[in-house]
């Protein structure tokens, strides 16, 4: 049976070089595109391209829509709270659903008890959930569903503090919450291993017996081979889908004048969405539909379909509004299942949103990591080996990497790694903005600031020696202007209070997802809307899209309308791998240019002109040619000999094809980020004062969306750099801080001002050469931050979250 | 959430029939869902409620009774509140901003500007500490009426570094460090009429009984706080340490309020805040200052002395130096 959880992988591809070769076009044409950042010797790429792509789009300059800043399409509905979140939808009839959680790490059910939940007042259905390994869930495996019945042998073992066991639907969330306290559950309780150091132990309480065959990625790095497991050891992982092991790493550290190692440990952090992960679900005999709170509906749908064996003409999933997602909302999950059984068995519309404690425990964190770092350098400075060992838990799942960074950020001939998964009894890791690579940046980064002192070198300098990133470079130039990093004196207050300046810089593989199509269509009334199933989970993917449409029919993008977010619509991709804007737009785009053909066609009939001498701009359609053959838009699509012209278009192979497979694309996303920290040596207290954060994103489409991608990025990694921390209690196995008052986030004080350099790059990629930047953001900000702070102090702290204790702890201060 | 029954009640005497429980005793001895507790704002009585770890059968609020939300500084009398005077009320003050400076700048760094709209300093005295032991249904701690501390054997980063003995946990109120700090006292009322005592007195030590962090009976409620007058040689400053600056409990706090005499200490009191189950008085560390002219090296012994039989536990080790930190730098402003 299918495993909903399995398919929670976050890139758009698992490249599979073997799937299809380049698309070849029956008929083609060239095309010149825009190549470069302008005021930086911006040429023109040449590329062979399918005869019906659009023209080439002009960098942004030259654009009305796209590129200008523009407020958000659903700002005011967010705003006034006319936005309907899954967590606003009331259905008629509409039935509230809670979990029984396992309160122990680890513990065998011998006994379970419903009848008392079952005669609660309000109750109107009980069900118990059969669990496999990883924190997944299997629909009805080992009992039938609708009797109700379930065999308590089978009943999975528990192995983290949260585990899902039941589920009540009852009439109110209050009669739900009450009814579950009622399951008589009898446990024998059993050894449990929470710590990363420990559970690698030879003694240690073992996860799992059994081998795990899932082979996944959490977008981290490569996929681990299920036959390596020792214990709670599974791996080594040595190759991403960048490659494996290069050069001859020993001969390359012979060769080095200096070597650095040093090890790194990071902190599991939750991903604290917003909006808590859930869904409405309403089984019908016709159709099943489901609200849910998710980056990738199309994804839910798909699981939902396989796990319940209905077509997926019959699965609806609608994601109108949703309130973030990070990287863990993908798949149905075990309350999107749950809540789907419960509304088959009951007939009713049934309502499952986790609440904050559950959010914590179970809804995915960013796994932890334990880092082995080694690099030789040259006497100039090249880096002549690099050697990685990690290990990093996700609980009972996969996917704890740290990332491709050390892998490829630098060029280094002579390579090779070593990244496990270690197996504990605590809540399933998910992808999370940037797996991997936040936690990687952090040790990489570090040492890369280590080298550069070491070689009596400026930071940024010693890497524009290092980094042979074009565009990371004028993002290091452009940033260290902004910041003003050449006047810097650090350390030098005399007070307690010391002041340090750092930068770290990342990348992003640029990941597109071909699954991304999209219908435009144009209203004898002068409408237009647009339509996909991809979601937009706050980055604004809607106003984007609307941009895009508008530019190509020269209106504005409040002319258009975007309904997005529903699986009767094409397939978009899922959002996550920051492939959306990448994916998605050029596929808008063509839909659109297609509708714009069909449209001027008929224009074009009645003037009696060719097509190609019209052209649609400021709401106008006009001729090149004959002034005199001019009509607004509204006047034009009267000329329609049908009520609606439809065009749908799915996202082409890149221009030039992609680097692997069927997705990834040439060239990365660099990102560059300086940060200023104020450092209280007598209490440990760290303060981020400034950070300035230099990204490109290909061709950015709308400067102020981006802005605010940066912005919660950086947000984020200061959180991620300060203060998150998932606690555990080690006598317990229970999350201590599963709250947002004692888990603590980044609030107001705590966000520094933050400037953003943007870098208008175009690949000639796509007909809108966008690229994602969510991820990017994300990055180097803690990287940036621990520079900073030895900058201040003079003391590097290799530990996260960098806190008052570890400061002073550090300082020797206690 | 359980149900209970919910009276807003008219007047002080009528809320002292109404209520036969204080919250604690609710937790741990009247677990039946039959105890009769007050609320205020309910900031904190309500948490306990949703976190599932008191289940009162009758809450009785206390906000529509009149009276209760008045302030008043007299020259002579010093100041005085009643229990449904707000966190923001106090920082609002203009006398208490220029008479009681440590009070005004604990005000001011106590929560959020949203929950200091909305708590009460009677609930503020009244609130249960914030052990995520305590506070998790899952952990029946001794606080709780249960045999173990879990915080002694595990997580407690945050807990206190004196009093460890039975229960580490730290008095949750940074207002009480600078209301101690002032030799502040509080006015009980109960069905025999009313009682007077100083708050260094109202907050008791774990080892006088765990479950609860006061002697407030259970048909007792706060009517007043008072505060005795400060002279012109007072000196006084506040200041909370914690991870966050923005919605984040103290890590350490400390109040010192001086009586100078020109550039001599005649009279101090310093309370350390999150530092102990209860607002925690300095003794040997007031009395290395008085006398003595203020220097750089007086306030280093000072703080020295202050921490002086510290029994910081396997996580909180740092906030010795801290509280030394916070010590001096708050003596030196006080006076400088
Ligand atoms: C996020 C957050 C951050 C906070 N940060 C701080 C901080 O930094 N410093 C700080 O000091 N506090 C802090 N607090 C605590 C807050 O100040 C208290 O919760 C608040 O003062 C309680 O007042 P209330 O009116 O809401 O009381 P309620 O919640 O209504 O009652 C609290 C308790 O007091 C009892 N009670 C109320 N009034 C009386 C009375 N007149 N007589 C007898 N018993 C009474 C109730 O029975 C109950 O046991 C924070 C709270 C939150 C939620
Ligand atoms: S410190 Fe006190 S409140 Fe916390 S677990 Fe121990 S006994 Fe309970």
């Amino acid at each position: 049976m299918a495993n909903p959880n399995k398919k929670k992988v976050v890139l758009p591809v698992a490249p599979d070089k073997e799937a299809h070769g380049p698309v070849k076009h029956l008929y083609s044409k060239k095309i010149k595109l825009p190549y470069g950042v302008p005021g930086h010797g911006l040429t023109e790429k040449e590329r062979e391209v399918a005869i019906d792509e659009p023209p080439p789009m002009p960098i942004n300059e030259k654009l009305s829509v796209v590129g200008k800043r523009t407020k958000r399409a659903d700002a005011l509905y967010k705003v006034t709270g006319a936005a309907k979140y899954t967590a606003d939808i009331q259905l008629p009839g509409m039935l509230y659903g809670k979990f029984l959680r396992s309160p122990h790490p680890h513990a065998r059910i011998k006994s379970l008890d419903l009848s008392a939940a079952k005669r609660y007042p309000g109750v109107h259905a009980v069900h118990v959930l059969d669990m496999e390994p990883g924190g997944s869930v299997q629909l009805d495996g080992g009992h039938d569903a609708s009797a109700e019945t379930y065999n308590i042998d089978k009943l999975p073992l528990l192995r983290y503090v949260g585990q899902p066991i039941a589920a009540v639907a009852a009439e109110s969330q209050n009669i739900a919450d009450e009814a579950v306290k009622l399951i008589k559950i009898e446990y024998e309780t059993l050894p449990f291993v929470l710590e990363l150091d420990k559970a690698r132990q030879k003694n240690a309480p073992v996860v799992f017996e059994e081998k795990i065959e899932e082979e996944i990625s959490e977008g981290d790095v490569g996929v681990t081979a299920a036959d390596k497991q020792q214990g709670n050891l599974r791996g080594p992982t040595t190759s991403s889908f960048l490659g494996g092991a290069r050069g001859d790493v020993d001969k390359g550290f012979a060769e080095a004048e200096f070597i650095l190692e040093k090890e790194f440990r990071t902190q599991v952090q939750t991903h604290c969405c917003l909006e808590t992960h859930g869904v409405v679900a309403d089984w019908q005999p016709d159709m099943l539909t489901v609200y849910s709170s998710t980056q990738n509906t199309a994804g839910v749908r798909d699981d939902l379909a396989e796990l319940f064996d209905l077509p997926k003409s019959k699965v609806r999933v609608i994601t109108e509004y949703m309130g973030g997602g990070f990287g863990s909302k993908f798949g149905a999950g075990h309350f999107g299942v749950m809540a789907t059984i419960l509304s088959r068995k009951t007939g009713r519309p049934v309502k499952l949103m986790l609440n904050r404690e559950e959010e914590h425990l179970v809804a995915g964190n960013r796994p932890n990591s334990h880092q082995i770092l080694k690099m030789g350098f040259r006497k100039d400075g090249k880096i002549s080996a690099i050697d990685l060992t990690s290990y990093g838990t996700a609980g009972v799942a996969l996917g704890a990497g740290v990332g491709r960074v050390a892998q490829d950020l630098y060029e280094c001939p002579n390579f090779r790694m070593a990244q496990y998964d270690v197996f504990t009894h605590a809540g399933p890791g998910a992808a999370f903005r940037a797996p991997g690579n936040v936690q990687g940046i952090f040790a990489l980064e570090q040492m890369i600031d280590e080298a550069a002192e070491r070689l009596g070198m400026d930071p940024v300098k010693y890497r524009d020696i290092i980094d042979n990133h074009e565009v990371r470079k004028l993002e290091r130039m452009k940033g260290a202007e902004a910041f003003g990093w050449k006047n810097k004196k650090p350390g030098s207050d005399p007070g307690p209070i010391k002041r340090g300046f750092g930068m770290a810089q990342g990348h992003w593989t640029r990941f597109i997802n071909l699954n991304s199509s999209a219908t435009v269509r144009i209203n004898k009334d002068g409408s237009v809307a647009i339509m996909s199933s991809v979601q937009d989970i706050g980055t604004g993917t809607k106003t984007i899209l609307a941009q895009v449409v508008a530019e190509e029919l020269g209106l504005m993008a409040e002319d258009i309308t975007v309904k997005i977010g529903d699986t009767l619509y094409p397939d978009g991709p899922g959002s996550g791998g920051s492939v959306t804007a990448g994916s998605i737009t050029p596929a808008v785009r063509n839909a659109a240019y297609k509708a714009k053909m069909d449209l001027l066609g008929q224009v074009a009939g009645a003037w009696d002109v060719e097509v190609s001498d019209l052209e649609m701009k400021n709401g106008d359609v006009y001729s090149k040619s004959d002034s005199s053959k001019k009509m607004s838009f509204g006047e034009a699509v009267k000329k329609m000999r049908t009520n609606q012209i439809v065009a749908t278009a799915s996202r082409p192979d890149d221009y030039g094809g992609f680097e692997i497979g069927n997705g990834i694309g040439y060239g990365r996303l660099g990102s560059v980020q300086f940060a200023e920290v104020l450092v209280d040596t007598e209490t440990g207290f760290i303060k981020v004062e400034r950070v300035v954060a230099a990204h490109s994103c290909g061709r950015p489409l709308n400067p102020m969306q981006v802005e605010s991608q940066i912005n919660g990025g950086v947000i984020m990694g200061v959180g991620y750099a300060l203060y998150e921390d998932r606690i555990l209690d080690l006598n317990t196995g229970h999350m201590v801080n599963a709250n947002l008052d004692q888990y603590k986030l980044p609030y107001a004080k705590e966000i520094p001002q933050i400037e953003t350099v943007i870098i208008e790059h175009y690949g000639a990629f796509s007909s809108t050469d966008a690229s994602g930047i969510g991820e990017p953001a994300n990055i180097p900000t803690a990287g940036a931050i621990a520079n900073a702070v030895y900058n201040a102090i003079g003391v590097r702290l290799y530990e996260l979250p960098m806190t008052p204790q570890k400061v002073l702890a550090a300082l020797g201060v206690s | 959430m359980n149900r209970f029954e919910y009276i807003k009640a008219p007047s002080i005497d009528e809320a002292i029939d109404m209520m036969d429980s204080t919250v604690p005793e609710a937790m741990v001895t009247r677990k039946d869902g039959s105890a009769k507790v007050v609320k205020a704002a309910g900031t904190d009585l309500l948490d306990l409620i949703k976190e599932g770890i008191l289940e009162p059968g009758r809450v009785i609020d206390l906000k529509n009774i009149p009276g209760l939300d008045k302030l008043s500084y007299d020259k002579e009398k010093g100041l005085q509140f009643g229990p449904m005077v707000t966190i923001a009320d106090l920082e609002n003050s203009p006398e208490v901003k220029k008479h009681y400076r440590a009070l005004y700048l604990a005000a001011a760094h106590a929560a959020t500007p949203q929950i200091r709209n909305m708590a009460t300093m009677g609930g503020n005295l009244m609130q249960r500490p914030r052990c995520w032991y305590f506070r998790s249904s899952a952990h029946h701690c001794r606080k709780k009426g249960g045999t173990t501390c879990f915080a002694q054997i595990g997580q407690n980063q945050f807990h206190a570094i004196f009093l460890t003995n039975v229960c580490p946990c730290v008095h949750p109120s940074s207002l009480a460090t600078a209301l101690v700090a002032y030799d502040g006292m509080v006015e009980l009322t109960g069905p025999e009429g009313k009682r007077v005592i100083p708050l260094s007195e109202f907050f008791t030590p774990s080892e006088v009984d765990v479950t609860c962090e006061n002697v407030a009976n259970n048909q007792e409620i706060i009517t007043n706080i008072m505060l005795p007058p400060v002279n012109e040689g007072t000196r006084a400053f506040y200041s909370k340490h914690g991870q966050r600056e923005s919605y984040d409990w103290s890590m350490g706090d400390v109040a010192v309020v001086l009586q100078m005499d020109g550039k001599k200490c005649r009279d101090a009191r310093i309370i350390f805040g999150a530092a102990a189950p209860i607002p925690l008085r300095r003794e040997a560390a007031e009395a290395e200052l008085k006398g003595k002219t203020i220097s750089e090296k007086v306030v280093a012994k000072v703080a020295e002395k202050a921490l002086e039989g510290a029994t910081p536990l396997a996580h909180n080790a740092y906030k010795v130096p801290l509280f030394q930190t916070l010590l001096k730098r708050a003596v030196m402003e006080a006076v400088g």
